[in-house]
C-alpha cells in the first residue's frame, strides 16, 4: 500500500511539474508573440507599417505609362493640442519617379511642445513599395509655442507595387510624445 | 489492485470521520473535492445573480430609446461588468464546481488528485470578484471598455484599471491550478480497469478543457500584463506612438479568447453526453466519435482566432483562412449534434426536468452555432460585425447552451449529492418559463443586430424600439424565473422524497453505484471497472 500510495505520489508530482512548465512556456509564448507580430509585418508589410524604415534612393526606370493616386489624410491622436493636415490631399505619380509633398502643423498652446508623427499606408501589401526618401515622421519634431511649420516628406512608390492597386492612401497620425510614453 | 488507498493523506483523526466537521472552518480548511465542488457551485449561483442583475439593469434601460436610467459612462461599466462576471464567475466556476463533484464520483477516485491546492483555487476566486467588484465604487467608476480589453480605449480606464488587471490575473491564477488538479486526478487516480477510452464523456470533455486553460490563461495573462506595462511602465507593445499596434492586442487575446469560448461550452457537451443516454435508456450513439470530435474541436480552436477581427484590415488570404478554418469547426460539432440525436433515436425517452434542458441545449445551441457559421463567412460578417446579431449569437451558445447545461447537470445529479429527489413540478415550470423567457430575450435581437443596431450603446434609433421592449420582456421573464430555479436547489438540499441509488431509472456509471446522498468519504476503496 506505501509503495502504491508513492507511486501515485511521484505520478502527481511528474504532472504538475510539467503542466507548470507548460504554464510557464505559455506565458512566455504570449510576450513572444510581441516580437513576432513585428517581424510577420515587416516581412509581409500586413499592418501598413512604414515608420522608421529610411530608403536609400536608388535608379529604378520610370514607370510613365502607369498613374496611381495618392491620397494623404493627417489626424490626430487624442487630443493633442496641434492643427495638423496635408498641404495637398491627392497627387497623381507615376512609379520610379521622386515626388515632394507637405504637412503643416500648428502648435496650438502657449508652451514647446514635441511630437512625433507615425506613418501608416493602406491597403496593407502596398506598404513595403511606399518608399519614403525623406519623411517629417523620421525624427521628434520640435515646436515653439504658437509655431506653424510645413514638414515635407519624399517619397517614390516601387514600379514593383501590385498592378490591382490604383490608389495608395498615406496616413500620418500626430502624437504628442510626453504622454504617450516615449 | 482494488486496494484502499487515498491521496489525501488523511490524518489519524481526519481518517476516522466519516463526517465533515462543522463550523465555518469547514468550509474555509476544507480539502474535500465534494465540499470544494459545493463551494464552487454556490459562488458561481451568486455571481450568477449580480451578472443577472446587471443584465436585467442593462435590458431595463434599453426597453425604450433615449436615456432613462443610467448615464452612459455606466452602462458601458454595467456591460464590461456583465461580461466578465458571467464568464469568469458565473460559467467557468460552475463547470469547475461540477467537475470537482462528479470526476473522482465518475472515475472511482477518492478525492482530487491535489485536494490543498484545490482549496485554494476556490478561495482565491471570492476575493478575486471582489476586487473587481469593488472597482464600482472607486472614484470614475469600473472598467467601462467592455470585457475585451481592448487597447487604446481600456488604457482609458480611470483608478480601476490596476484592479482590473490584478483580478484578471487572479482569476487565472484559480483556472490554471483548477486545470492541473483535474488533469492530475483523471491521469493518475483512475479506478483500475478505468481506461482512457471507458471514461464518461463528461471527464474526457473536462480533460480536454483543462488542456486548453493550461494553454490559453497563460496568454491572457500576458496579454493583460502588457496592458499594465503600457499604462504604467512607459511600454508601447499596444501604443502607435512608441511604435506598438493595438490590433496585435486584438491578435493575443482571440488567441487567447476563442479557446475561451470553448473552454465554456466543451465541459456542456460533456454534460449533455450524459444525460441524453439517461432518459433515453439508450447507450450513447458513437462515444468514440464524440471523444475525437471534442479533441478537433479544440484544435480547431488555435487556429480560428482572427474571426473575431475580420473587419481590421487584414489581407484577403488572411479573410479566406480564417473563414474556412472557421467553417470547419461546424463538421465535428455537426458530429456531436447527430449523435445527440441518433441516441435519442428510438429510445424509450421520458422528459424529467434534466432531460428537458438537455434537449432544449441541443435545439438552441444549435440554433446558436447556425448564426455562427453566418458570422464566419467575412464578407457578410463586415455587415453583422459589432451588432446585435453578434449579441444574440453568443448569448445562445451561451445561455440556452452553457448555462443551460450546468442547470440540466446540477438538476441531475443534485438528487446523487443531496440525497432528496428534486421538485419536478417546480423543475419543468422552471424549463418552460426559461425556454421561453431565453427565446423572447434573444431572438429579436437578430432582427435588431441585421436591421444594423449596434451593439454596447445606451441609446439606439427610433425603429429599433418595438424589438427592444420585447428582448427586455424577454430578460425579465428569464431573470425572474432562476428564483425558482434557487428556490428549488434550496428546497432539495433541506428536505424532499429520498432518493434511491440509482436516482433515475436509466443512469448508468459509477457515482450512481454509490448511496445517495453521497457519503462525505467515497471509493476510498477503488472500484473495479470490467
Amino acid at each position: 500500500m506505501e509503495t502504491q500510495k508513492s507511486q501515485v505520489l511521484s505520478a502527481n508530482r511528474r504532472v504538475v511539474h510539467r503542466l507548470l512548465l507548460a504554464v510557464a512556456a505559455m506565458f512566455a509564448f504570449g510576450f513572444a508573440l510581441a516580437p513576432l507580430y513585428d517581424v510577420l509585418c515587416q516581412i509581409t508589410g500586413l499592418n501598413g507599417k512604414t515608420g522608421g524604415r529610411v530608403v536609400v534612393a536608388r535608379p529604378v526606370a520610370v514607370d510613365e505609362t502607369r498613374t496611381v493616386t495618392v491620397e494623404f489624410v493627417a489626424s490626430l491622436n487624442a487630443a493633442a493640442p496641434w492643427e495638423f493636415a496635408p498641404k495637398v490631399t491627392r497627387m497623381a505619380v507615376h512609379p520610379g519617379q521622386y515626388y515632394q509633398t507637405q504637412f503643416l502643423a500648428r502648435n496650438l498652446t502657449g508652451q514647446a511642445l514635441t511630437g512625433q508623427a507615425v506613418p501608416s499606408v493602406t491597403p496593407g501589401p502596398a506598404a513595403r513599395h511606399f518608399q519614403k526618401i525623406e519623411c517629417f515622421c523620421f525624427n521628434r519634431q520640435m515646436f515653439q509655442p504658437g509655431e506653424t511649420r510645413a514638414m515635407p516628406v519624399t517619397f517614390m512608390i516601387d514600379p514593383e507595387l501590385p498592378p490591382e492597386v490604383r490608389t495608395v492612401t498615406l496616413s500620418y497620425t500626430f502624437f504628442k510624445l510626453d504622454d504617450a510614453g516615449g | 489492485m482494488s486496494m484502499a488507498y487515498s491521496p489525501t493523506a488523511p490524518g489519524p483523526d481526519e481518517s476516522a470521520h466519516a463526517r465533515p466537521p462543522r463550523g465555518l472552518g469547514r468550509w474555509l480548511l476544507t480539502t474535500n473535492h465534494k465540499d470544494i465542488g459545493t463551494l464552487y457551485l454556490l459562488f458561481s449561483l451568486l455571481m450568477f445573480f449580480v451578472g443577472g442583475s446587471f443584465a436585467l439593469l442593462i435590458r431595463a434601460e434599453l426597453f425604450q430609446p433615449g436615456l432613462q436610467l443610467v448615464n452612459p459612462h455606466f452602462f458601458n461599466q454595467l456591460t464590461t461588468l456583465h461580461a466578465l462576471v458571467m464568464i469568469f464567475g458565473a460559467v467557468m466556476p460552475a463547470f469547475v464546481g461540477l467537475a470537482n463533484w462528479q470526476i473522482p464520483l465518475m472515475i472511482g477516485a477518492p478525492d482530487m488528485a491535489l485536494p490543498r491546492m484545490n482549496n485554494w483555487s476556490f478561495w482565491i476566486l471570492p476575493f478575486a470578484f471582489a476586487l473587481l467588484l469593488s472597482t464600482l465604487f472607486l472614484p470614475g467608476g469600473g472598467p467601462a471598455g467592455g470585457w475585451t480589453l481592448y487597447p487604446p480605449l481600456a488604457l482609458q480606464t480611470g483608478e480601476a484599471f490596476p484592479f482590473v488587471i490584478l483580478a484578471i490575473h487572479m482569476m487565472g491564477v484559480s483556472s490554471i491550478m483548477g486545470a492541473i488538479n483535474v488533469i492530475a486526478t483523471i491521469l493518475n487516480l483512475r479506478a483500475p480497469g478505468m481506461t482512457l477510452m471507458k471514461m464518461p464523456l463528461f471527464v474526457w470533455t473536462w480533460l480536454i478543457t483543462a488542456f486548453l486553460l493550461i494553454a490559453v490563461m497563460p496568454v491572457l495573462a500576458g496579454a493583460v500584463t502588457m496592458l499594465l506595462a503600457d499604462k504604467y511602465f512607459g511600454a508601447s507593445f499596444f501604443n502607435a506612438a512608441g511604435g506598438g499596434d493595438p490590433v496585435m492586442f486584438q491578435h493575443i487575446f482571440w488567441f487567447f479568447g476563442h479557446p475561451e469560448v470553448y473552454i465554456m461550452i466543451l465541459p456542456a457537451f460533456g454534460i449533455i453526453s450524459q444525460i441524453i443516454p439517461t432518459f433515453a435508456r439508450k447507450p450513447l450513439f458513437g462515444y468514440a466519435s464524440m471523444v475525437y470530435a471534442t479533441a478537433s474541436i479544440a484544435f480547431l480552436s488555435f487556429i480560428v482566432w482572427a474571426h473575431h477581427m475580420f473587419t481590421v484590415g487584414m489581407p484577403l488570404a488572411g479573410e479566406l483562412f480564417f473563414m474556412y478554418s472557421t467553417m470547419l469547426i461546424a463538421v465535428p460539432t455537426g458530429v456531436k449534434v447527430f449523435n445527440w440525436v441518433a441516441t435519442m433515436w428510438r429510445g424509450s425517452m421520458t422528459f424529467e426536468t434534466p432531460m428537458l434542458f438537455a434537449i432544449a441545449f441541443v435545439i438552441l445551441f444549435t440554433i446558436g452555432g447556425f448564426s455562427g457559421l453566418m458570422l464566419a463567412i467575412a464578407p457578410a460578417d463586415f455587415q453583422y460585425h459589432d451588432t446585435y446579431f453578434v449579441v444574440a449569437h453568443f448569448h445562445y451558445v451561451l445561455v440556452p447552451g452553457a448555462v443551460f447545461s450546468i442547470m440540466a447537470g446540477v438538476y441531475y445529479w443534485l438528487p446523487k449529492w443531496t440525497g432528496h429527489r428534486i421538485n419536478e413540478r417546480l423543475g419543468r415550470l422552471h424549463f418552460w418559463l426559461s425556454v421561453v423567457g431565453v427565446n423572447v430575450l434573444f431572438f429579436p435581437q437578430h432582427f435588431l443586430g441585421l436591421a444594423g443596431m449596434p451593439r454596447r450603446i445606451p441609446d439606439y434609433a427610433l425603429q429599433f424600439t418595438e424589438f427592444n421592449m420585447i428582448s427586455t420582456l424577454g430578460a425579465f421573464l428569464f431573470g425572474f424565473s432562476q428564483l425558482l430555479f434557487l428556490y428549488n436547489v434550496i428546497q432539495t438540499i433541506r428536505s424532499g422524497e429520498q432518493a434511491t441509488d440509482q436516482v433515475w431509472e436509466g443512469a448508468q456509471g459509477l457515482e450512481w453505484t454509490l448511496p445517495s446522498p453521497t457519503p462525505y468519504h467515497t471509493f476510498a476503496t477503488a472500484p473495479v471497472v470490467r
